[in-house]
């Protein structure tokens, strides 16, 4: 009661307390203080390589629980559980733990099938945070490497998709797990033995499959993803987040919200609302539902054998590949498969693992200069119309691997449906990638950031004919403001140009224009302010 | 936190002892919330909405759990407080924008030699023994391939041997189901189609086969197959040529075969060639006979290897090399 008496210390004075206790035994002020201070940009493309990182951790969460009631074993037993048309079957032990897991065991569907959307949500939260980086230019120096690891861990995440859908040891998987054995086998030289060395045998192996899957899927896998999340994060927390230009945005500075309590609060809830998310899927909307389809039997097969949609793409490639086999000297052979299963993703993955030095290549100022703004893909036209031609293919190759439902859906024959995608898959992407290149080119040609528009009037005439004016001046029209620095060649280069009839014409710029030569020389770190115009029309 | 000094809700200013080495200033006033009991009240709602949902998602599973119930309820108890925590942070928190300035990523230049200097240090002490050097060298090479030997060999229980290219089928064998029971010449009728193996090996993924009764007559699917077929049954491989799945999709009425994982389609009359799809070869028929007992037996096995393609597959002995799309 005593203690009444003295008034209570307010909260942040207990909260110095604190800090001052922590620093006396660590000495992290200084690091503390930085940390907290540190300033995060916020544009919602930035939050997807978050909803990766979150679904990793649910997926880590959720597997916990499955370890608990999966036996990884191709033991067979006859199965006597709960769900009757099993009954009296004979199934592995594998099939069987996940038929009881889901059907007997309390919350272990919700689990389970959570569990498996955030598989699938994970992959596809890399490729469009993969996507985003590319196509803003965020793999250039200083961040190639992270880039690399991101890459990475994209490939791991693909292939602990697969093995993950695989352990239960039904008949899709079963069927996945027999055409990827082919596909070991179709590598040269040492794809044979690859193969017996992974199964124990010839296919379906001698039962060590789904235990040697299962210390992948739950350990060694995911301890290099949790590593390589850690380097990612690391460097990115290191050499501080990019950012797109804008008003007050230079290459020197961060601009954004305060990592603590900020960020943090946000960063809070967003994990929460993807939980949520992932808990409203695995309870409501159903995913394998592996009873169905029954334990895995070599000599059975079902209708629309797919794999999850980001194997989906290798699937369409098997599809619709020509029948190409290479034979010499009749005594080896080059199989089917290797074309579109193992060339196809080799070249995938080792473009995109170059790419950023293949870009540097082209643009040299790129190796010399750090890059902390991104690109507005409009203002990369070559990049972003091959990114999206790429993109194209890939798509195209997703939707051959329904080559037999689309046939049936739409009641075309199957025939067509391949010829369509044969021809349409190196086609179409090629054009898809020209109309981006031309639409970023007319886009790019807006006026640029930091002029500010002249607004536009409509007017309608007696006859009703409607033409369109340029509205009267008003202060501040054409006027620029002053652009940050460091923006990308492309936007400052194409800066206000907006053609003969928009009758734009710089106001109040005319230092620069003696410096309108068209040609950039490459701006160091730090610049001096200097926004770049081509004369008006010259466009 | 509402209160908007200049400077004042900067988070350089309200942690200890004002931030000078790391600048983080304010560029603009915390933009205040316009109502902020109205944020509060939206948040609370949010926390308060979590609390139901979580307590009923206790009820719900401590009733025996219900599959959609519970993850409606999951996902609404952390959706509350995912969105409760997130306004807060969006409306109730210092905003900025708060502007922090990049350090530069390479430190100076007399970092760099003095870097590089320690760095060589150990480059200069290893290159002064040369010889301890390539010895060390040496040692960690013998050991990494003598260290490996046993993983990898312990792997290779059965190696490949020519495991890929024969099947169980041997001269005589009889044709069972997958329950072993034998399949007799007049067991299927015409059009009927039926996965056999051989007596023994039942469910053999390697060996399994698809056993057709084409026509009531024997037929002919190429030069060199005139007795394969007794009273008109054709055993083809089940496994594709192209990836191994089982072609089990027998249509009728056209003689073909479907595969159902890639859709190449194979007709049977003339030896199973793939007439659409991905697949690059012949499917192996199976030579089978009655030897007059009523059992279907096969005569031999596969002349050729099953399945999918794989570099050591041997086509010098093969009876009938593909003729359609040996690309070279």
């Amino acid at each position: 009661m005593k203690s009444r008496d003295k008034p209570r210390p307010s909260v942040e004075d207990r909260t110095i307390e604190l800090a001052r206790w922590v620093d006396d035994r660590f000495g992290v002020a200084r690091f503390g203080k930085t940390t907290l201070n540190k300033i995060f940009p916020d544009h919602w493309s930035f939050l997807l390589g978050e909803i990766a990182m979150y679904s990793f951790v649910i997926l880590i969460i959720t597997g916990i629980f499955l370890t608990l009631f999966f036996v990884p074993s191709t033991h067979e037993v006859v199965y006597n559980g709960s769900y009757v048309p099993l009954r009296g079957q004979r199934v592995s032990e594998a099939y069987q733990s996940t038929v009881d897991l889901s059907l007997n065991v309390r919350a272990g569907l919700v689990m389970r099938q959570m569990h498996h959307w955030a598989a699938d949500i994970f992959a596809a939260a890399v490729v469009v945070h993969l996507c985003r980086i590319f196509f803003t230019g965020a793999f250039r120096r200083p961040r190639e490497l992270n880039y690399m690891i991101g890459l990475t861990m994209l490939i791991l995440v693909i292939v602990n998709g697969f093995i993950g859908y695989s352990l239960p040891d039904d008949q899709i998987s079963g069927a996945g797990l027999r055409i990827a054995f082919s596909i070991f086998l179709s590598i040269p030289i040492i794809g044979t033995w690859g193969a017996f060395l992974l199964w124990g045998g010839n296919f379906p192996g001698n039962g060590d499959i789904i235990p040697r899957f299962y210390s992948l899927h739950i350990l060694i896998i995911p301890a290099v993803i949790a590593g390589l999340l850690a380097a990612h994060l690391g460097i990115m927390w290191h050499q501080k987040h990019t950012d797109f230009p804008g008003k007050e945005k230079t290459n020197r500075t961060v601009v954004g919200s305060s990592f603590w309590p900020t960020y943090v609060a946000k960063t809070t809830g967003y994990f929460f609302i993807i939980f949520a998310g992932l808990a409203l899927l695995g309870g409501l909307f159903q995913i394998n539902p592996i009873w169905l389809y029954g334990s895995y039997e070599p000599f059975k097969v079902s209708y629309a054998v797919q794999p999850d949609w980001y194997m989906g793409w290798l699937d369409g490639a098997l599809r619709i590949m020509p029948a190409w086999e290479t034979q010499f000297a009749s005594r080896y052979l080059i199989s089917a498969p290797f074309y579109p299963a193992v060339i196809l993703p080799g070249l995938t993955f080792g473009i995109l693992y170059a790419w950023p030095f293949i870009e540097a290549r082209f643009r040299p100022e790129d190796k010399t200069q750090e890059h902390h703004l991104l690109d507005r893909p409009r203002d990369r036209p070559v990049r972003t119309g091959l990114g999206v031609g790429v993109l194209t293919f890939y798509v195209m190759l997703f939707f051959a691997s329904s080559t037999d439902v689309l046939a049936n859906t739409l009641k075309v024959s199957l025939n067509g449906v391949l010829w369509t995608f044969r021809i349409g898959t190196p086609t179409i992407p090629i054009v898809v990638g020209l109309a981006t290149y031309q639409i970023c080119k007319e886009l790019s040609r807006a006026p640029s950031a930091g002029l500010r528009k002249r607004s536009n009037v409509v007017v309608r005439s007696p006859d009703g004919g409607y033409t369109t004016v340029p509205a009267d001046i008003h202060p501040g029209d054409d006027v620029r403001e002053p652009p940050p620095e460091e923006l990308p060649e492309e936007a400052v280069r194409r800066g206000g140009g907006r053609g003969p009839e928009g009758g734009e014409e710089e106001v109040g710029v005319g230092a620069d224009r003696s410096e309108a030569t068209g040609v950039t020389p490459p701006r160091r770190f730090g610049g001096l302010l200097r926004p770049r115009h081509r004369p008006a029309g010259s466009s | 936190m509402s209160s908007g000094g200049a400077g004042g809700a900067g988070p350089g200013s309200t942690s200890s002892g004002g931030g000078t080495a790391t600048a983080v200033e304010d560029l603009r006033l915390e933009i205040p919330v316009q109502r902020p009991r109205r944020v509060e009240n939206f948040v609370a709602l949010c926390f308060a909405v979590s609390v139901l949902a979580t307590i009923g998602l206790a009820i719900i599973y401590s009733l025996g759990g219900q599959t959609q119930a519970e993850g409606a309820l999951l996902g609404v108890g952390l959706a509350g407080i995912g969105i409760g925590v997130a306004a807060w942070g969006k409306y109730l928190m210092p905003q900025g924008p708060f502007r922090e300035d990049r350090h530069e990523l390479p430190t100076t230049e007399e970092d760099k030699e003095a870097f590089g200097a320690a760095f060589s240090r150990g480059a200069v002490a290893v290159e002064r023994r040369g010889f301890l050097g390539k010895l060390l060298g040496a040692a960690i090479t013998v050991f990494s391939i003598v260290g490996i030997f046993p993983f990898i060999r312990s792997l290779y229980n059965p190696r490949p041997g020519n495991a890929l290219d024969f099947t169980q089928f041997r001269p005589g064998s009889r044709l069972v189901r997958i329950d072993g029971n034998p399949v007799m010449a007049d067991d299927v009728d015409v059009g009927g189609v039926l996965t056999v193996f051989p007596e023994g090996h039942e469910g053999d993924a390697v060996s399994q086969t698809l056993l057709i009764r084409a026509s009531s007559v024997p037929i002919t699917t190429l030069p060199g197959r005139e007795t394969w077929s007794p009273h008109g049954y054709l055993a083809y491989s089940k496994l594709c040529t192209h990836a191994g799945c089982p072609v089990s999709l027998y249509q009728q009425q056209v003689q073909q075969l479907l595969c159902p994982c890639h859709q190449s389609v194979f007709t049977i009359l003339n030896g199973a060639r793939p007439i659409f799809g991905p697949a690059p070869r012949l499917i192996p028929q199976l030579p089978i006979m009655d030897n007059g007992d009523g059992f279907l037996r096969a005569q031999s096995d596969y002349q050729e290897p099953v399945g999918p393609g794989y570099w050591e597959r041997n086509t010098s002995t093969t009876l009938n090399p593909p003729k359609n799309k040996a690309a070279g």
